[in-house]
């Protein structure tokens, strides 16, 4: 079975963000990346396919030059080769064009299968892999639990609402997007990580895939939310910050 | 028509809890841009809501959900109306499909949005980046139809304006062969013992506790307020406390007396299982996390030295 896997690279989790002058961007100097970490699951939903159907798994990533380190470390897992889609520093993409730009990356691969997480940490659209199975022609299914190979077709576990699931059929090829947490994330090795220096990364250029279409939003700007409620907040030390907390619930708030 | 169009989700007859959150929605932004105002719902109908008109959409195909045939139904029923705005609510069916059938348009899905104004006559919407620390302006661009979805609660359901809309039944042309996903059985995996929503008190514990081990810590402060403990998703999919104490869009959504959150930095999915709790406390270590957006008082600190030092104080 030959698999794709759609990863990004984004701020870590805990990176305090800036807006910078732009005000369209966000301050990268002082940033650390990762790899999204819905992505780290469809990954892992992609090598545990591999192991169990053999195959090939293929790493897809658009992002600037420092996106080849979470590549590294996807290879270093287990992925066996990757494609980097090399986009300009900070280069605002819409999820419909980087959709029509993966696609076109991934013509000659006649993948089987193609995951990606649900969701990205950083913009948060939710639909770049539901995008790219229509751009490509593919049956998709969403917020993906578990995946049961069989031939031409899968069997997939949906997550709905509230506590409900689906299985879902249908054939392949198809796109999935991977709920996370549904199981446990590998470390790569030591020989993995020296094996993922000899591993194939082909690069292209995002400026030679794309159509330029007319983008159909514009961002007219970003910024650090107002605070929608005025929130009482004690900084001082535990203590001190306990005991006022606790004061205020009793006799202001009442609740306890 | 260059109206606004509300898509509604039902199932088995029964609106799904954010369709009237979606009408209202339309609704205002309907009376602020001067459009009339139209729903459609498949396989089922609503009432009660003054609409110019709601559409029926009908086919055997339509019974059970599928991406490729609500993409298709939904497809025509917008390029015979041409509505200027489409809008859904933001639940995990419309994620499903919506993407596609606005990708199907050539457009793109503006998911999630929490806001929105008139800016000289055009509609801006604000959705939330990196998990609810930034916020964007978006604009559409280029002509309609228009596709976006509203997060839960961005709109109110009591703000609906009630009367009536003419039912029209809209029939799509579809086949069995352009439905590629064959869906099966709908279940749950466990019953729910604790139902969270009863309690008037919830210590809630994320990813900030780092380990399981240390979950006791948090237990002894849900003790001393005589709370329900519950958690982030993270938790449970880690196994640490029980997938039925998970509270979030994919959990149970409370609004208990209190809710105080330890160690969980309030990404969307889990603020809107719990924003409507009538007092939120927020114990954080980085100042800027989301949580203490809807937090009416927050600590700034290390809950390892806060948590006991709150248990403590409760005790005097």
């Amino acid at each position: 079975m030959k698999i794709v896997v759609a990863i990004k690279q984004v701020p870590a989790r805990d990176s305090l963000l800036k807006v910078d002058s732009s005000g369209l961007h966000i301050e990268e100097a002082d940033l650390s990346y990762e790899i999204n970490e819905p992505d780290a699951y469809a990954l892992e939903a992609g090598l545990q396919l591999k192991e169990a159907q053999g195959g090939e798994v293929i790493v897809l990533c658009a992002g600037p030059d420092r996106a080849s380190q979470t590549i590294r470390e996807a290879l270093a897992k287990g992925a066996d080769r990757a494609i980097h889609i090399e986009t300009e520093d900070g280069a605002a993409s819409d999820p419909l064009a980087l959709a029509h730009i993966m696609a076109k990356a991934l013509a000659s691969e006649q993948p089987d299968l193609v995951l990606t997480g649900l969701q990205s940490d950083d913009l948060g659209y939710g639909q770049t892999g539901v995008v790219l199975a229509e751009v490509m022609g593919l049956p998709h299914a969403t917020i993906i639990m578990h995946v049961e190979a069989s031939g031409a077709s899968i069997k997939v576990k949906r997550e709905l609402e509230d506590g409900w699931f689906q299985h879902v059929e249908m054939p392949l090829p198809a796109l999935l997007t991977i709920q996370s947490g549904a199981t446990k994330l590998r470390y790569a090795t030591l020989m993995g990580i020296k094996k993922a220096k000899s591993k194939e990364v082909k690069r292209l250029a995002a400026a030679e895939l794309t159509e330029a279409a007319a983008p159909s939003i514009s961002i007219r700007r970003i910024y650090l939310p107002e605070k929608s409620k005025r929130s009482q907040i004690f900084d001082g030390p535990p203590k001190e910050a306990a005991a006022q907390l606790v004061e205020k619930l009793r006799f202001e708030a009442r609740v306890i | 028509m260059s109206g606004i169009l509300a898509i509604l989700e039902q199932r088995e007859g029964k609106l799904h809890k954010m369709a009237l959150e979606a009408v209202v929605a339309a609704q205002q932004i309907g009376e602020e841009l001067g459009l009339p105002v139209f729903a459609a719902v498949v396989g089922g109908s609503l009432d009660g809501c003054q609409l110019e008109k709601v559409h029926v959409v009908e086919h055997d195909l339509l019974k059970d959900y599928t991406p490729d045939g609500y993409s298709i139904a939904l497809a025509q029923l917008i390029k015979l109306h041409q509505p200027a705005y489409v809008l859904f609510p933001h639940t995990y069916q419309v994620r499903d499909f919506a993407p596609k059938l606005a990708a199907s348009f050539g457009r793109v899905f503006v998911s999630d949005v929490i806001s929105h104004r008139i800016d000289n006559g055009a509609l801006v919407l604000v959705r939330q980046l990196f998990q609810g620390k930034i916020n964007a302006d978006v604009a559409f661009e280029g002509e309609a139809p228009h596709f976006f979805s509203i997060q839960a609660g961005a709109f109110r359901a009591d703000c609906l304006k009630p009367g009536t809309a003419a039912v029209e039944t809209f029939k799509p042309e579809l086949s069995a062969l352009q439905i590629r996903t064959k869906p099966l059985e709908l279940f749950r995996e466990s019953a729910r013992a604790v139902d969270l929503t009863a309690a008037e008190i919830i210590v809630s514990v994320g990813r900030g506790i780092k380990e399981a081990e240390n979950i006791p810590i948090v237990q002894k402060l849900a003790d001393a307020l005589g709370a329900e403990l519950a958690a982030s998703r993270p938790i449970c999919d880690n196994g640490w406390l029980p997938m039925e104490r998970q509270v979030g869009s994919s959990g149970q959504t409370v609004a208990p007396k209190m809710y105080v959150a330890v160690g969980i930095s309030g990404a969307i999915q889990h603020l809107v299982g719990m924003k409507g709790a009538k007092t939120i406390v927020a114990i954080n270590k980085d100042p800027e996390a989301p949580i203490f957006e809807v937090a009416d008082y927050g600590i700034v600190g290390d809950l390892f030295q806060v948590i006991p030092a709150i248990v403590e104080a409760l005790g005097k």
